[in-house]
C-alpha cells in the first residue's frame, strides 16, 4: 500500500482549509506525525481559494479579508513535517482490523481510504492510517429551487465567489445576488470590485434580526466590523440590498434575463402582487451552508440540529466527536467562518496531542481557546437563527417545478409521495421519487427534499447515512487491501473464506443508537 | 364496522410483506390499518434490490412459496401502474470452471423437477445474453421466470391499490399488544392511543420478533447485514439478474463468516445495482471495506466494463431471518388472532405476494394458495 513507510500517522487531517491547515500545522509543532489530506491541489479550502498559479494573478489577496492569517499557516506548513496529500478524495473513513493486526478487538487505527486524480478519477486507491482523525470538510452551499433556477446564468452564490477568486471569471455584467446569510454581501461586494454591475441583493430575512441576539454581537465586534466593510463596500457601488425578498422566478429561454423579486412575510410565504422584475444576466443565489459531514455520520457520529434547519457534528468542549478518537474542527461542527475554523482546529490538535502523547496540554492555553471558541460559535449559532428559511418558502415553488435536478424530480411529485404514497421523511421520499439519488447524491436537493417531507417541522436526523463522501471507481474498490484470500466466484468458495475477520468491525466505538 | 379506531385487522409493519398482506386481506372485504413506525418501505424493503428469484432457490417450501409469487407478482403488473418497474427479465447464473458448472446443472435439474424453467447454455452462447459478460466463463444456466421490482414502489401501490379499505397510520409504533379474558387478541396499544381488532397480523420483519415478545410468545427473528452498491447511471449494460454460482451456497449457508457473491442487475433508471454481501453482526451499520471490496471485484470480475465505472454510493439492509432460513406464515396458535408474516430474510420482495394471499386466506377461512405447514410460526418453541 502506498505511504506505508511512514504510517501510522498520530494524525489524519481530512481538508486543508482554515480549520485542517491549523489543525495540520499546530499538531506538527506539538510533535504528532500529521497528514494532511484534501481534494484540492492547492491549500486554503472554499475561503482562501487562490487563483491557479497559471492565472498569474500578482494580487490574489485583493479579493480576500483576513490573507495574512492564511499565508501565515501556509508558511508554517512549509516549515513543518507535515505530509501534505493534495488531490486525495477521501470518500470513507473506517475504524479497526482491517489488516487483522492484534486479532479481533481490531488495531484500534483509523483507515482513511481516499482515491487519488484531479476528480477522483484516478485509478489509484489510497490508505491513510491514523491514530486519530481530524474532520475538516468545510461545507457546501444550500440551494432552495424557484421556478427558472435551473436556467444556465443561476449559479451558487458561493460557486460565483469561488470562479471569482480560482479563476477570476464573472458569472456575468448584471449579477443579481439573492438567497440569505452574511455570504451574500461579501459575493456581492466581491463581484462588485470585480467589476460586475449587481443590480440588487436581495436577502429573504432582515438583518434587524441581529438585534435580538445583542449578546453575541457585543461579544464579536469583528463580525459587525465585517458587516460594515461589506455595507461600504456595496454603499460605494450603489448596490441596493431588499431585504425580506426573494426571487421567486428567473425569466429568460436560453439563459438568464431578467428575475422577479417578491415580497416575503415573516414566514417567507410570497406577498401577493408584490413582484417586480428586475433586469440581468447572471442571479448568483444561496441559502448559506450546510456543514458536510457525510464521513462522519457514516461512522455514527452524534449530529445537533442548527436553527437554520441543517445540522452539524455535536462536539464536546474539546471538540470531539461522539466517536472517540474522532475530532472535528470548523463547518463540520456548525458554520461560523474562517477565524473560529482556525481557532477549533488549533483548539482540536492540542487535544489530539495531550491524548496520542499521553502528556498533558498546556492549561492556559486550551483555557483561551475554549474562552475565544465559545464566544464566537455563539455568534455562529445566532447568525443560523437570523438567517433560517421560514416554513412558508414552498409556496414559490409550483407543482412542475424541478427539485431534485439530477433526477428532474418536480415539486409535484415529491408532494404525491408525501400525501399518496406514505413518505415521511428525506428517505421514503428519495426510495419513492429518486429525489437525490443522482449524481450530486442529494448535496443540492437534500434540504429542500427534507423541508418538504417533514412539511417545515424541526429538521430531522440523519436517517440515512451516505457512506461514500466522493464517487468511487469500482476498480479502485476492488482494489482495496483486503486478506489474502483468493477471490471466490465458484460454489463452496466463499463459505470457506479464513477467518470471518471483517464480521468483528463493531468496536466499541461503532454506530450507537441504530433503528 | 369500521370506526377511526377499530378495523377487522391490524398490520403492523408497512414493508412489502405488510403491503401485501394488506392488498390481498382488502380484496377478500376485510377493512385493513396498517401501522408503521416510519415509513412506508422505510427499513428492509426499503434497502432491497427488488429480486423476484426463484433461481437462487432449491427444491422445498421457500421455492414452492417463490413460484406461487411469481405468477401472482406477474398478475399485480398488470394491476398495478407501470412505476413498480416490473421486468420479467430472468435471471441467468454462471459458472467460472467446469466444477461449477457440474454443480449448477445438479441444482438446475433439482429445481426443473419441482417446476422451474431452467435452461442451460453453453459457454459460447453466453454472450447472446450478456454482451459484457466476461471471457472464459464455463457457462451457466438461464432462469427466465426470474424478474425485478422497485420494492418501495411496488410496496407502496400495493397499498394505495387496497383503496378505501386500507388506512395507513405511519410513525404510530405499537408499544402492546390488547387481549380478551382467554388471552385472544383484541387490538394494539400505540403511542397516539388504542386500536381494535380481532387479528393482528406482524410483518414488522427484522422487529419481527418484538412484536411477538409484545404477546409474550418466542419468534428467534435476527438481522443479517447486507450492502448493495450503486454505480452511476449507465445506458444498458447488463440485461438480465447475473450472479455467480456462489450465491446458491450462500443463501442455504448458515455460517456468520461474511459471504459475497455478486449479483449483477441493470436498472430501468440507469444504475446498476451489485450485491450482496451476507454477514451476521446485529444491527452494526459500520461500513466494511472488506465487503465492498469483494462486491466490487466481483462484480468486475463478471463484467469487466464495470471497472472503470463509480460506485455513487452502498446502502444497508438488515435482512430478517429465523434460524431455518424459513418465514413465520400463519396464526400463531399460541396467541389467538395473531398471525405472522417475517422472517423472509433477502427473499421478502419475491416471497410478499403468496405470503400476503396466504394470510387473507387465513384471515377469511379460506383455503391456502399453497401448504403453509412449513411457514409454522411455533415451530421453534420447544413444546411445538
Amino acid at each position: 500500500m502506498p505511504l506505508s513507510a511512514s504510517e501510522p500517522y498520530d494524525l489524519a487531517v481530512i481538508g486543508a482549509g482554515s480549520a485542517g491547515l491549523a489543525g495540520a500545522v499546530a499538531g506538527s509543532e506539538l510533535g504528532l506525525s500529521v497528514a494532511l489530506l484534501d481534494t484540492s491541489a492547492q491549500t486554503g479550502g472554499q475561503f482562501y481559494r487562490a487563483p491557479a498559479p497559471t492565472l498569474g494573478a500578482v494580487r490574489p489577496e485583493a479579493l480576500h479579508h483576513d490573507w495574512s492569517a492564511y499565508t501565515d499557516l501556509r508558511r508554517r506548513l512549509a516549515r513543518s513535517d507535515v505530509r501534505h496529500l493534495p488531490g486525495h478524495h477521501v470518500w470513507s473513513v473506517t475504524k479497526g482490523d482491517e489488516e487483522g493486526v492484534g486479532g479481533g478487538a481490531g488495531d484500534g487505527l483509523w483507515a482513511v481510504h481516499a482515491v487519488t486524480g484531479a476528480d477522483g478519477s484516478g485509478e489509484r486507491p489510497v490508505r491513510v492510517r491514523a491514530r486519530a482523525v481530524l474532520l475538516a470538510t468545510g461545507a457546501y452551499e444550500r440551494q432552495l429551487p424557484f421556478p427558472g433556477w435551473m436556467l444556465p446564468g443561476v449559479v451558487g452564490a458561493g460557486g460565483a465567489q469561488a470562479m471569482l477568486k480560482s479563476g477570476l471569471v464573472l458569472p456575468g455584467r448584471h449579477v443579481v445576488v439573492a438567497g440569505s446569510g452574511p455570504l451574500l454581501l461579501a459575493v456581492a461586494s466581491s463581484l462588485a470590485a470585480a467589476g460586475a454591475r449587481v443590480p440588487a441583493v436581495v436577502e429573504a430575512s432582515g438583518y434587524l434580526r441581529y438585534a435580538r441576539y445583542p449578546r453575541a454581537l457585543a461579544t464579536n465586534p469583528h463580525k459587525a466590523a465585517e458587516a460594515l466593510i461589506h455595507g461600504a463596500a456595496l454603499l460605494r457601488h450603489r448596490v441596493r440590498v431588499r431585504v425580506r425578498s426573494a426571487v421567486t422566478e428567473v425569466h429568460g429561454t436560453d439563459r438568464v434575463e431578467a428575475v422577479t423579486v417578491t415580497r416575503l412575510d415573516r414566514d417567507w410565504r410570497p406577498v401577493r402582487g408584490t413582484g417586480r422584475r428586475i433586469a440581468c444576466d447572471a442571479l448568483a443565489v444561496g441559502h448559506g451552508l450546510v456543514p458536510q459531514i457525510e464521513l462522519a455520520t457514516a461512522l455514527g457520529c452524534a449530529t445537533r440540529p442548527l436553527s437554520d434547519g441543517t445540522r452539524a457534528l455535536a462536539l464536546d468542549g474539546l471538540q470531539e466527536t461522539s466517536v472517540r478518537g474522532l475530532w472535528a474542527a470548523g463547518e463540520t461542527g456548525g458554520v461560523g467562518g474562517a477565524q473560529l475554523a482556525r481557532l477549533e482546529g488549533e483548539l482540536a490538535a492540542v487535544t489530539v496531542a495531550a491524548r496520542v502523547l499521553g502528556r498533558p496540554a498546556h492549561g492556559g492555553r486550551v483555557r483561551e481557546l475554549r474562552r475565544r471558541r465559545d464566544r464566537m460559535r455563539a455568534f455562529a449559532d445566532a447568525m443560523a437563527a437570523v438567517h433560517a428559511p421560514g416554513r412558508g418558502w414552498p409556496r414559490w415553488l409550483t407543482d412542475d417545478t424541478d427539485v431534485c435536478r439530477c433526477e428532474e424530480v418536480t415539486a409535484g411529485r415529491i408532494r404525491e409521495a408525501i400525501e399518496d404514497l406514505g413518505a415521511r421523511d428525506a428517505r421514503s421520499v428519495k426510495l419513492l421519487t429518486r429525489a437525490g439519488m443522482g449524481w450530486c447524491q442529494g448535496r443540492m436537493c437534500g434540504s429542500a427534499v427534507a423541508c418538504l417531507a417533514t412539511r417545515g417541522h424541526t429538521a430531522e436526523p440523519p436517517a440515512e447515512r451516505r457512506p461514500f463522501a466522493t464517487p468511487v471507481p469500482l476498480s479502485a474498490l476492488a482494489a482495496l487491501d483486503g486478506p489474502a484470500a483468493p477471490l471466490a466466484t465458484e460454489p463452496g468458495g466463499p463459505a470457506d473464506e479464513p477467518g470471518g475477520r471483517t464480521t468483528t468491525a463493531s468496536g466499541p466505538d461503532a454506530s450507537p443508537g441504530d433503528g | 364496522m369500521l370506526t377511526r379506531n377499530s378495523a377487522d385487522v391490524i398490520v403492523v409493519g408497512a414493508g412489502v410483506v405488510g403491503a401485501a398482506c394488506a392488498y390481498y386481506a382488502a380484496r377478500s372485504g376485510l377493512r385493513v390499518a396498517v401501522l408503521d413506525r416510519g415509513s412506508v418501505a422505510g427499513g428492509t424493503t426499503g434497502a432491497g434490490e427488488g429480486n423476484l428469484l426463484v433461481s437462487d432457490k432449491e427444491p422445498g417450501p421457500e421455492l414452492e412459496l417463490s413460484k406461487v409469487s411469481a405468477e401472482l407478482w406477474r398478475k399485480l403488473s398488470e394491476e398495478l401502474p407501470p412505476d413498480i418497474e416490473y421486468e420479467p427479465k430472468g435471471g441467468l447464473v454462471v459458472a467460472s470452471d467446469e466444477a461449477g458448472m457440474a454443480a449448477l446443472r445438479d441444482f438446475a435439474s433439482g429445481q426443473r423437477r419441482a417446476g422451474v424453467t431452467a435452461q442451460e447454455v453453453p459457454a459460447d452462447r453466453l454472450r447472446e445474453l450478456e454482451p459484457h459478460l466476461a471471457a472464459g466463463l464455463a457457462g451457466g444456466f438461464h432462469y427466465p421466470q426470474d424478474a425485478q421490482v422497485m420494492p418501495a414502489l411496488a410496496a407502496a401501490h400495493l397499498l394505495r391499490a387496497g383503496g378505501d379499505r386500507v388506512r395507513l397510520r405511519l410513525g404510530e409504533e405499537v408499544t402492546g399488544l390488547l387481549t380478551g379474558a382467554s388471552g385472544e387478541i383484541r387490538g394494539v396499544r400505540t403511542a397516539v392511543g388504542e386500536l381494535h381488532a380481532p387479528y393482528v397480523v406482524n410483518a414488522a420483519g427484522t422487529w419481527g420478533g418484538e412484536i411477538a415478545r409484545l404477546a409474550h410468545v418466542a419468534l428467534p427473528v435476527r438481522p443479517r447485514r447486507g450492502f448493495v452498491l450503486v454505480t452511476e447511471p449507465l445506458p444498458r449494460v447488463v440485461r438480465r439478474k447475473v450472479y455467480a454460482a456462489d450465491y446458491v451456497a450462500d443463501v442455504a449457508s448458515g455460517s456468520a463468516a461474511l459471504q459475497t457473491s455478486a449479483v449483477v442487475e441493470g436498472t430501468p433508471a440507469g444504475p446498476v445495482l451489485i450485491g450482496a454481501s451476507r454477514e451476521r453482526v446485529g444491527y452494526d451499520r459500520t461500513l466494511s471495506p472488506e465487503a465492498l471490496r469483494r462486491l466490487a471485484a466481483q462484480a468486475t470480475a463478471l463484467f469487466p466494463v464495470l471497472a472503470g465505472i463509480r460506485a455513487m454510493r452502498t446502502y444497508i439492509g438488515f435482512r430478517p431471518y429465523l434460524p431455518d432460513h424459513l418465514p413465520a406464515i400463519g396464526p400463531d396458535p399460541r396467541v389467538p388472532g395473531l398471525l405472522h408474516a417475517c422472517g423472509h430474510e433477502g427473499a421478502g420482495i419475491g416471497l410478499a405476494p403468496a405470503t400476503g394471499l396466504a394470510i387473507a386466506r387465513s384471515l377469511t377461512g379460506g383455503e391456502p394458495p399453497l401448504d403453509i405447514a412449513p411457514f409454522r410460526p411455533e415451530r421453534f418453541s420447544p413444546a411445538a
